[in-house]
């Protein structure tokens, strides 16, 4: 057990509770730049596409893990930012100035957007958002000559001050492009959870009344939650649509809107390391089926792990088996297992006990 | 000039009356305490006040000016703070983090430089904590600082919500039921710190209370509730002997014994 | 008389939207959850029925095959609160959206892998039958849809207002501890009513394939239902069958009169519109919590 002696107020507001703690993060940061050293394209690639995927994750976090917004809608900001991006791309703007915008303006959109639905609670937000990433599908289809329709486009080529970024011709830079903005984007997270805004966050996930009362300006709040999610959404949606190279509506739809949300649950609703941690699942579970796949074909020669759909099935399954076994996801396994070493041999079963709290209506009828 | 007025403010649910016609001045620095029977509509007039419910008729006044215009969470900027019954405290964080969002009001800083965590921000962030540690000095709190809400007893819950009330620097304290649920110990507890944030802090205090013991130490006045209306007002004592007061706790003909 | 035609078209599948919908009141209603896989349940039931009637599967016979899946429904809604849901017992009313989404996911996989992702049709006796009425000549199909779906809504009505039972079920849901206490039997009350929802998604599923092609992601239907819920408001039974009518006359009128594409979306912004405008639904009433 580590016992962390404060001296001053700053020990609280830091970013690393302690010095070993920092030393492993920079141990990370390391092995992440040491990346393209260690893997061939094809897995940086898949890294890669794991990173984009932890954006729009703590895209999502932010709102539903901290600020208790459901969203089903999320890819359809996603889709935002990777059209805005390429049109503004294919109007020659250069890369630098379109992706911060495709960002800014996607957080802007979704507020607007969101502004009506805000007042919602549970279940209303959720089928309200959810119809969102439906409208979004078809949105995509009749504004064709921006978008394409179901032809879809094409993402330019990036440019940054003459240095060519390509996901296959140039993966390397590809992935440190990627890897720059998810620093970016947790260094902002991480900014705002210690401040009163992301306190507000929190308050208002907990007790909106109690927020309330201490002066948390709801609506605002709420739209301001969703303004950031959607520009970290927006952003991981415009390097998607550079990593898939072409997309359209179908790239977008309403299974990936689900999928980010049951993403973050696997990860650990609340914590910003489930956002990596669900899309290092999400990433990595296909790759994994298919060298299941492999393996159980050359040796038990069945053939039964080829259906199609297979990976959200096997995926929903999981996430069942978290949400009643684990629900604090794979962060919450990951603080009990590290909690049981710190403590060894004081560790108690109950320790991490939650508390039952029955059910009463917010209803009146 | 009284801190707080209402003046002949009623509201009705559907067909139900919960507060009727009641008018009522908390002056400042004064401990001014509701009682009444369950479904008196005192809570009732808590969240007439936090702006939670809109009065039918009649007007609620802070420092002369009414503030039927403001939203819920635009009350606590006139320095005005509350508890509630049943505990609403944020069940994830810590006392500490608690008692940090009751400095919202005091919030300066905005969305950029909270997303680059200027120096301003961290200037301000450390004015706040400086503030919420004299409170949680005052309220004896310093053990608890770090855990997590979820985890706490009972009665240690009961003081974090009076600490993350007093975080906010309020005039008027807003206190519904702080001893219920609380042993003996912890009522009397109670009691001295309410005289101490009236005293030290001038904080004006309105409670609303079922301990009579609680009531009848701390009080200057009492105002009793019936079936939303005002039964009596005045001392402790003077109240606690009307005999309208006595009939709406006991029925017809009975003696009180408080 | 092509407006009519289309009135009544527009009525039947409005039907299946709201039989679905009535599904997710019900259990909501009785549970607070809301089920999110009751498109899925829907889509099961389909193919329970098709695999129980039609000539390449068991083919028994049509009359029998309906109990009996509405039955295997009413089990497997049974079985699935038993085993996953009744878990969640006291777990914020998210975790339980986000686990009945999950098990969307996984009947959609399960039925996909065990009927194939082929669409198909339910064999019915009275396949291509016409009925006469006035100067118009209605499908069979679509007249029966009708009525069952005012049949069914009418009884479950009735049984929330006036049987034992639905009452238990609705007092269960306000107050699960209260309820406790005077005697209700909260957890085999909310099971029954997973079974209920389970059936009702039978005859809805069974409606649905007697006029078109079933495949496993036509559960994504439930999305249309929870537009047709919204409108007719969360907690009200007949309101969630008139907000499935509503969408299902709004879309071939929308098709008909709108350019390409508007139709899809009409559903859905009358939805928005309606959660914008009235949150509360056309048909109930919403408000805030008390402290």
């Amino acid at each position: 057990m580590r016992f962390v002696f404060k001296r001053s107020y700053d020990d609280d507001i830091k970013l690393f509770k302690h010095r070993p703690q920092a030393f492993y993060y920079l141990a990370l940061l390391i092995l992440m730049l040491a990346l393209p050293l260690l893997l061939d394209d094809f897995f940086l690639g898949e890294v890669t596409y794991v990173l984009i995927f932890a954006i729009a994750g703590m895209g999502l976090m932010l709102l539903t893990g901290h600020t208790g917004q459901v969203s089903l809608g999320h890819a359809a900001f996603l889709a935002l930012g990777a059209y805005l991006n390429a049109i503004m791309l294919s109007k020659g703007i250069p890369f630098v100035i379109t992706l911060p915008l495709a960002g800014i303006l996607t957080g802007i959109i979704g507020m607007i957007i969101a502004l009506p639905v805000l007042r919602l609670h549970g279940i209303y937000l959720a089928i309200a958002t959810l119809a969102i990433s439906v409208l979004a599908d078809d949105i995509i289809v009749m504004a064709e000559p921006f978008t394409g329709g179901v032809t879809g486009l094409v993402a330019p080529p990036i440019d940054i001050f003459g240095l060519d970024i390509d996901r296959y011709g140039t993966p390397i830079l590809f992935y440190f492009l990627v890897l720059f903005v998810t620093l970016f984007v947790l260094m902002i997270y991480r900014n705002i959870m210690r401040s009163p805004l992301g306190r507000a966050f929190v308050a208002m996930r907990d007790s909106e009344i109690s927020a309330q009362a201490l002066g948390v300006n709801i609506t605002k709040t709420k739209a301001t939650a969703f303004a950031i999610s959607c520009a970290i959404t927006g952003l991981a949606g415009a390097l998607l649509g550079h990593f898939a190279g072409a997309f359209n509506n179908e790239t977008f739809n309403i299974v990936l809107s689900i999928q980010l949300l049951l993403m973050i649950v696997i990860g650990g609703l609340g914590s910003i390391h489930g956002a990596f941690f669900g899309a290092m699942v999400v990433g990595f579970l296909p790759q994994f089926i298919a060298i299941t796949r492999d393996f159980a074909t050359d040796n038990f020669g069945f053939n039964s792990l080829s259906m199609p759909g297979i990976e959200t099935g096997v995926f929903a399954l999981i996430l069942v088996l978290f949400i009643l076994f684990e629900p604090m996801g794979i962060y919450g396994r990951w603080v009990k297992i590290r909690t049981y070493f710190e403590l060894f041999p004081f560790y108690r079963k109950n320790m991490f006990k939650r508390q039952k709290s029955y059910l009463k209506t917010e209803r009146m009828k | 000039m009284s801190l707080l007025s209402l003046e002949n403010v009623t509201l009705s649910f559907g067909g139900l009356i919960a507060v009727n016609n009641v008018s009522f001045h908390v002056g400042e620095g004064e401990v001014f305490s509701l009682v009444g029977p369950n479904g008196a509509g005192k809570s009732t007039v808590f969240n007439l006040i936090s702006r939670f419910y809109d009065p039918q008729k009649g007007n609620i006044k802070v420092n002369g000016e009414s503030i039927l215009r403001l939203r819920p969470d635009q009350v606590p900027s006139l320095g005005i703070a509350r508890t509630f019954q049943n505990i609403e405290l944020f069940e994830q964080s810590t006392v500490l983090q608690n008692l940090l969002i009751g400095r919202q009001r005091h919030r300066k800083s905005n969305l950029l430089s909270e997303m680059f965590f200027a120096p301003s921000v961290r200037e301000e962030e450390r004015r706040h904590r400086h503030v919420v540690e004299e409170v949680i000095d005052f309220l004896e709190l310093q053990a608890y600082r770090d855990k997590y809400i979820a985890g706490l007893p009972y009665g240690i819950r009961k003081v974090v919500e009076l600490a993350r009330a007093l975080a906010t620097e309020p005039k008027l304290l807003l206190l519904d039921e702080p001893a219920s649920g609380l042993s003996l110990e912890e009522t009397n507890d109670m009691i001295y710190w309410i005289e101490d944030i009236k005293k030290q802090m001038n904080i004006t205090v309105l409670m609303v209370e079922h301990d009579m013991n609680l009531v009848a130490s701390v009080s200057d006045r009492v105002l009793a509730l019936a079936d939303g209306k005002e039964l009596a007002i005045g001392t402790p004592q003077e109240v606690q002997s009307h005999p309208d007061v006595i009939k709406a706790y006991l029925g017809t003909g009975g003696e009180i014994n408080v | 008389m092509d407006f009519w035609q289309l009135a009544i078209s527009g009525l039947a599948n409005g039907s299946v939207y709201g039989l679905i919908a009535l599904g997710f009141v019900l259990i909501y209603k009785a549970t607070e959850a809301v089920n999110f896989a009751q498109g899925d349940f829907m889509m099961m039931g389909a193919f329970i029925t098709i695999w129980l009637t039609n000539e390449q599967y068991l083919g028994f016979s049509f009359w029998l095959a309906i109990p009996l899946a509405i039955l295997i429904m009413a089990l497997l809604g049974y079985l699935l609160d038993v085993v996953v849901i009744r878990r969640m017992f006291g777990q914020p009313q998210i975790a339980v959206i986000i686990l009945t989404i999950a098990l969307g996911f996984i009947i959609r996989f399960a039925a996909g892998a065990i009927w194939s992702h082929e669409p198909q049709l339910l064999e019915t006796p009275f396949a291509g039958r016409e009925v006469h009425f006035g100067g118009l000549v209605l499908g069979f199909e679509e007249v029966a849809v009708i009525i069952v779906t005012l049949l069914l809504t009418m009884f479950l009505f009735l049984f929330f207002k006036k049987a034992k039972l639905g009452k238990a079920m609705q007092a269960a849901s306000q107050n699960q501890l209260a309820a406790y206490y005077v005697g209700i039997p909260v957890k085999r009350i909310q099971s029954l009513v997973w079974a209920l929802g389970g059936s009702v998604a039978a005859v809805a599923g069974i409606l649905f394939a007697s006029k078109g092609a079933v495949d496993p992601s036509t559960g994504l239907l439930g999305i249309k239902a929870f537009a047709a819920a919204v409108i007719g408001g969360f907690g009200s039974l007949p309101g969630a069958l008139i907000g499935g009518l509503i969408i299902g006359l709004i879309e071939p009128f929308a098709a008909y009169g709108l350019p390409a594409g508007y139709s899809q979306v009409a559903p859905y912004a009358l939805m928005l519109l309606v959660l914008i405008f009235r949150p509360a639904g056309l048909f109930s009433q919403m408000h805030k919590k008390k402290v």
